[in-house]
């Protein structure tokens, strides 16, 4: 067995179904290696979308996404899906193929010191000296890699190692690493701490960000949430683990999201932020925030505790573990009642005046806020709705509803161009689903090479290019800091999409007004092929 | 504030740049930096000066403990430590300002550690601030060129 044998072995251990990625000669072993098994490929178009295929596919299955790409130009292509997965905690394995040992370090063709280039973008990463080490380096990846704060890890092979006889195969029962072991369970000190805050409190709000997804932790956050009465605020990242027209469910925080989720933060007497780093754009004064209140930060990295904000009562472990714990803790508890209406009912008030009614825009282009509300109704329920960058995120978030489906987008690292390939991965894992990818006309643009994967591929999902034909959050950043002084963001050139769907035999839809909107959505969401549907939005219109 | 990190470290290739990447990356300051094997070939310590307020510190603390090279991490401030330095310095001399020299080491209690016609090199190991000291005391003659370390330290005897 060689090193690239020896790899495909691991993988299989480790019950890989599909590996995204491209080829060049430094990773052919591998490639070569894997036509013996049943492991599916999946060839992209470029290799930043190999990371967010495998990312959409990790966030579905709740498995570690997988791609390998060559060495060199291949690797580097990879930082962006690397960087953005790290971002958003997505646990990955990336597999780079490398120039051979002897040569690394003297600038050989296709060299990149891609372990040096990732490193503030991984969990981890390894470069493979002896391919005796392979079975151990990859079983610790996959380890690393879907345990506590998941991230991505990254493993550079090089050549020689893949072709090298290995001489014997054992694949390690366990990981045994004195360097890494993440907290699970959380202190139960502080779990009934917890308990006793959240009785005490006349105004609680739970604030849940993606750590509750990663923990596959929605049902427990529910649970809590009704048995508590207490009304619930998500992040960007944590949309969807409330459904969207549950009544305790108050929306998105932060200066993009809706102005009663903030308002219902602020007022709030004891806060339990749950898998949530509180960056810059869900609170952007997080010392604001612990003003007056009881703030309890559960997650399940310690290093996000205190870096940020500084909260009262700090509490490290994985969150379903937690949350079973509360749970459970709560429900011994037979005189236990918790009822908080009189704070809901003020939050209902905020909801209702707080809300702007849906304005029609005029006749020549579809209003966004129309246009997704109206798709969201006509989604299936378990529907995944994957937002792109831009604009048409921020309305994303606004008007989706997520009901028993999943709302996915690049969040932390805002990587224009996520939503095509991410929706792919998405697909590969769940086919059964309908995938909805919801980009912009910038956007679009940045992926729309994967058209072809997944033709070739037989991926069907749904795109919807809202076009407005400019970069329309920086032109309304321009608008708003400088005065109307547009610079590089008018998109002039624009392909016809239609033409363009033809050329790649994908189905094509276009609504030019919102009196046409709801029944081109409900035939473009019927069509059992992949789809491409073009929606004009007025170029002025602003977000804000 | 100034506080003191002992971190105990994989002796792997690597490590060093992660770790001290992890302070570029992160804002955070280096005022010196010192690895070398521990009693166990596979352990290195670095010991690793920095400042800044109470939250860098402690940020400081829980990135180093994130890093999956780093076995453990320990940090104290000065007066809970035992901190030294090394510096050598080659220095010109003539008639006139040997006797000088040669005092001021006595003071100080570093040692000459080779000799030449008009150079000589002196040895100070010391506490960081004593090690200051000397050099300043040394700056009335030309110092030729000087090599000082960073701090190590350790926690002393009575804390454990």
């Amino acid at each position: 067995m060689n090193g690239a044998e020896a790899i495909v072995k691991c993988l299989e251990k480790e019950n890989v179904e599909v590996v995204f990625g491209y080829p060049g000669v430094a990773i052919c072993p591998f490639y070569e290696a894997i036509t013996k098994s049943d492991i599916k490929r999946v060839l992209i178009r470029t290799e930043q979308n190999a990371a967010h295929c495998a990312s959409g596919f990790a966030r579905i299955s709740g498995k570690v996404g997988v791609c390998a790409v060559t060495s060199g130009p291949g690797a580097t292509n990879l930082i962006t899906g690397v960087a953005t997965a790290y971002a958003d905690s997505i646990p990955l394995v990336c597999i780079t193929g490398q120039v051979n040992s002897e040569l690394i370090g003297s600038d050989v063709f296709q060299e990149a010191d891609i372990t040096g280039a990732v490193e503030s973008f991984v969990k981890y990463s390894y470069l493979v000296r002896d391919v005796n080490d392979i079975p151990r380096i990859i079983k610790e990846a996959f380890y690393i890699a879907n345990s506590g704060r998941k991230g991505p890890v990254l493993i550079d092979i090089p050549f020689d190692i893949q072709n090298a006889t290995a001489s014997k195969f054992t694949y390690p029962e366990e990981v045994n690493m004195r360097t890494y072991k993440p907290t699970v369970s959380g202190n139960i000190v502080q779990i009934k701490k917890v308990i006793k805050e959240i009785q005490k409190a006349k105004r609680p709000i739970m604030c849940v960000g993606g750590g509750v997804h990663l923990s596959g932790a929605v049902e427990e956050i529910r649970e809590f949430a009704k048995a508590n009465q207490i009304p619930v605020v998500s992040t960007m990242m944590g949309i969807g683990v409330m459904k969207s027209e549950d009544p305790l469910y108050f929306g998105m925080v932060g200066n993009n999201g809706r102005p009663y989720a903030n308002r219902a933060l602020n007022e709030s007497d004891l806060c339990l932020l749950i898998g949530a780093r509180v960056a810059d754009r869900a609170v952007n004064r997080p010392d604001v925030l612990t003003n007056n209140k009881v703030m309890i930060h559960i997650d399940v990295d310690p290093a996000e505790i205190g870096k940020n904000v500084g909260p009262t009562i700090p509490l490290v472990g994985d969150i379903k573990h937690i949350f079973n714990d509360i749970n459970s803790k709560q429900k011994e508890d037979k005189d236990y009642d918790k009822d908080n209406e009189e704070w809901l009912e003020t939050l209902g008030n905020y909801k209702i005046n707080m809300t702007d009614r849906l304005q029609h825009a005029d006749a020549k282009y579809v209003d966004p806020a129309y246009f997704i509300t109206v798709l969201s109704e006509n989604m299936d329920k378990d529907a995944i709705y994957v937002a792109d960058v831009g604009q048409n995120q921020i309305w994303s978030c606004a008007y989706a509803k997520v009901q028993d489906g999943r709302f996915l987008t690049s969040g932390g690292m805002g990587t224009m161009g996520y939503s095509i390939p991410a929706g792919m991965g998405a697909k590969i894992s769940s086919p059964d689903k309908q995938v909805i990818a919801v980009c912009g006309d910038g956007s679009f643009q940045m992926s729309m090479m994967e058209l072809a994967t997944m033709k070739q591929h037989g991926i069907n999902i749904k795109i919807i290019v809202m076009c407005n034909h400019y970069l329309g959050m920086v032109r309304e950043y321009q608008h708003n800091t400088y005065k109307d002084n547009y610079s590089m963001v008018e998109l002039s050139g624009e392909p016809d999409l239609g033409k363009l769907s033809d050329a790649y035999g994908i189905d094509f839809f276009k609504v030019t007004a919102d009196t046409n909107a709801e029944e081109s959505i409900k035939k473009f969401l019927a069509d059992d092929n992949a789809a491409l549907m073009e929606v004009q939005v007025d170029p002025m219109y602003l977000v804000k | 504030m100034k506080r003191i990190y002992s971190v105990l470290v994989e002796n792997r290739a690597g490590v060093l740049s992660k770790v001290a990447g992890l302070f570029s990356r992160r804002n955070f300051n280096i005022d010196s930096l010192v690895v070398g094997e521990t009693n166990s070939s596979d352990i290195s310590c670095m010991t690793i000066v920095s400042s800044g307020d109470e939250r860098t510190i402690e940020q400081i603390e829980k990135q180093l403990n994130k890093k999956l090279d780093v076995i453990k991490v320990k940090t104290f401030e000065d007066n809970e430590s035992i901190s030294r330095e090394l510096a050598i310095m080659k220095v010109k001399y003539n008639r006139e300002n040997r006797r000088d020299i040669m005092e001021n080491c006595e003071i100080m209690k570093a040692q000459i550690i080779d000799m030449s016609k008009n150079l000589m090199m002196i040895q100070i190991c010391d506490t960081p601030e004593r090690v200051s000291v000397f050099i300043d005391m040394l700056k009335s003659v030309s110092i030729v060129e000087i090599a000082r370390t960073g701090t190590v330290a350790l926690t002393k005897c009575n804390e454990v």
